[in-house]
């Protein structure tokens, strides 16, 4: 029998019986356990790339409930190269202004207006939910036209063991168990992750000694897509801090911080939710609008990693390999760069055009990358619950200074913008040949979006390693060592590209990983360069 | 550069003066908030890293208040 953890928004992938059940235990090139938003994105990448995918998880749609509701511009770019973007950014709520509020007054507002030149804004809200569900209708047009990709509801992983040359599986389904192998699996079965408490492997940091009340509130309310933040509000005697912010369908996320000693079903009592949102709503708009409590919950938040993603053939991406609090929204966000970082690496290996220490990279650039979150979410944490008496007066004290001036506004932190790390001075990526190149694009990182003819820079990178030359007409490279290679020449860049990518000069070549990360970049074309560099990211000796 | 341990400013006793005028009338309370707030407002106008970075240090290792010979 397999227990409902949690009850579900919508079924998206109901129990079906198949053949591996009445067979003997059937070798899979990748396992991914679990179907959240990072085990999906993992599935459609590696199916997209013609690796064939088995998807399990132990319910049979998204969790109903609040969970992430901000995802920002890395992972909707990721989404893009998925086909998965358009949706999102057509049912989310776009929001640039934010306001701080301490007491009973506006301290300041600020505004992420996007930097121009990109394809997608800043920061999207939208229920996890329906990000799942977008992946998952992806993965339906994909099967349709025969990739790879499937996902088995109600197929719960019970055991797994390492046997060096492939793992073994034991999965659990309403009609009984049954057994499969794969030669890689990937853990993204959650916080709670089962396969890492089966391996026995530890997931430690700290717990912040808060209970947030989230209440999703629905109401159609005449107040601005915009994100409120109070600290000590005055319409909440007792509560140290609360959060307003937009999602679609009329939904309004509502956070108050309720402090570490709480009596946890007296705070979940409908009656008392409603008064606490009575007295916020009435404060801003005079009266209490009509609205329905759409979901609540408590949560305490936890900052913790594995100290490796991958064990032997198994790896943990996403909230199984490390948790962060939701402040700044790093998250979901940064579980969908573990699956672009991942997806590419298994696909090479297991095509045998990479050796397989380069899956190591995975766990070096990642706990790299969760480490940077986990540090700037318990910065946001420590900010809004001051661990000491001398926390608390330095906040309250940047709290005083910004109504004045802007020098405090920068130090208020309510969570920082989620960005993509760079993976600077990791071993996959060359030396920066480009004097004077600019500091966003230095190998390592991420690639900004730019306009070009037609449309825009990232749309152009695909999925394979680009050679991006600007200014250039370069020879038809195609094939290195058996990787795909596409170029990308463009002769009039845009001003953006220019800015964002030649700095002062008239000319670059870059050469882009699969998950659009700078491996190098040169002023010149030479296509040794490009060779040596190409074989440093996939981890063999440049020949 | 390093944090200037020398005397660097002209008025020592008329800064002091002020500096201690500046706390008459606040409860003890408000005396620690007023401090954090000059704290942070002369924190940004240093603004160099490594100066605030080596005062944290030399401030921390100064014995405040327990003297030990
Ligand atoms: C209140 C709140 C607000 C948040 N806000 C944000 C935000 O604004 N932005 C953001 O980026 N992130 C946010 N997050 C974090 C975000 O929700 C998580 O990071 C995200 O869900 C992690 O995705 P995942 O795929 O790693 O794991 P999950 O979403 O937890 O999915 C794991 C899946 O594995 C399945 N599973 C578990 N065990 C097994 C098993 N043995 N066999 C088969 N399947 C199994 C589960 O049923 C589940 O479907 C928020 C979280 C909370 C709680």
């Amino acid at each position: 029998m397999i227990e409902d953890r949690y009850s579900t928004a919508s079924t998206l992938y109901p129990y079906c019986r198949v053949s591996d059940q009445d067979a003997e235990p059937r070798r899979h090139p990748v396992v991914i356990v679990g179907a959240g938003p990072v085990g999906l994105a993992l599935a459609l990448d590696l199916g997209q790339r013609g690796t064939p995918t088995l998807v399990l998880d132990d319910h049979e749609g998204p969790g109903a409930g609040s969970k992430a509701i901000c995802f920002a511009k890395r992972t909707l770019d990721i989404a893009h190269r998925l086909g998965a973007a358009k949706k999102m950014v057509e049912k989310g709520v776009v929001w640039n202004v934010g306001r701080v509020f301490y007491g009973g007054e506006q301290l300041f507002e600020f505004n992420l207006l996007p930097e121009s030149g990109h394809r997608h804004p800043a920061f999207i809200n939208l229920q996890q939910p329906y990000f799942e569900q977008y992946l998952i209708e992806c993965i339906r047009v994909e099967q349709s036209k025969g990739t790879p990709i499937e996902i088995r509801g109600r197929n719960q992983v019970t055991a797994l063991t390492d046997k060096g040359d492939f793992v073994a599986l034991e999965v659990d389904t309403p009609e009984g168990t049954y057994k499969i192998e794969a030669e890689f699996v990937v853990a993204c079965d959650g916080a709670r992750s089962p396969t890492r408490d089966m391996m026995g492997l530890s997931f430690d940091g700290r717990v912040f000694e808060d209970n947030f009340l989230i209440a999703d509130v629905r109401m159609e309310a005449e107040l601005p897509t915009e994100r409120w933040f109070w600290f000590h509000p005055t319409f909440a005697p007792n509560v140290q801090s609360t959060l307003l912010h937009k999602q679609p369908d009329d939904i309004w996320r509502i956070d108050f911080q309720l402090g570490w000693d709480i009596d946890r079903d007296k705070e979940l009592d409908p009656s008392r939710i409603c008064s606490r949102v009575d007295a916020l709503l009435s404060s801003q708009t005079g009266d209490v609008p009509d609205y329905e409590l759409h979901w609540t919950s408590i949560y305490t938040f936890q900052c913790r990693r594995m100290q490796e993603f991958r064990k032997g053939r198994i790896f943990f991406a996403g909230d199984s390999a490390h948790q962060v609090s939701p402040f700044g929204a790093r998250g979901a966000n940064s579980g969908v760069q573990d699956a672009e970082n991942l997806a590419w690496k298994l696909d090479l290996v297991l095509k045998g055009l990479a050796p397989s220490a380069l899956l190591d990279s995975y766990s070096s650039e990642r706990t790299f990358g969760a480490d940077e979150n986990i540090l700037n979410s318990s910065r946001a944490t420590d900010f809004m619950t001051p661990k000491s008496k001398a926390a608390t007066i330095f906040r309250d004290a940047a709290l005083d200074l910004a109504r004045d001036h802007a020098f405090a506004r920068t130090i208020i932190n309510s969570g920082r913008l989620s960005v993509p790390c760079v993976y600077d001075g990791h071993a996959h990526f060359v030396q920066d040949a480009l004097t004077n190149g600019p500091e966003v694009t230095r190998p390592g990182a991420p690639c900004p979006d730019a306009p070009v003819e037609g449309g825009f820079l990232l749309d152009n990178l695909k999925g394979n390693f680009t050679v991006l030359a600007i200014g250039f007409d370069c020879s038809k490279l195609k094939l290195i060592d058996g990787v795909a290679v596409d170029v990308l020449c463009i002769h009039k860049p845009s001003e953006y590209l220019q800015e964002r990518y030649l700095g002062g000069g008239k000319s670059a070549v870059y050469l882009i990983r699969p998950d659009q990360h700078v491996v190098g970049r040169w002023p010149e074309f030479s296509e040794d360069k490009i060779r040596a560099a190409l074989l440093t990211a996939l981890g063999k000796e440049p020949i | 550069m390093s944090l200037i341990l020398t005397p660097n400013i002209p008025d020592t006793d008329g800064l002091y003066q002020e500096l201690v005028e500046a706390h008459d009338g606040l409860s003890a309370e408000e005396s620690e908030a007023f401090n954090a707030r000059l704290i942070l407002t002369l924190a940004n106008h240093i603004g160099d890293r490594d100066v605030l970075r080596q005062a944290i240090e030399v401030v921390r290792k100064s014995s405040g208040g327990n003297v030990q010979n």
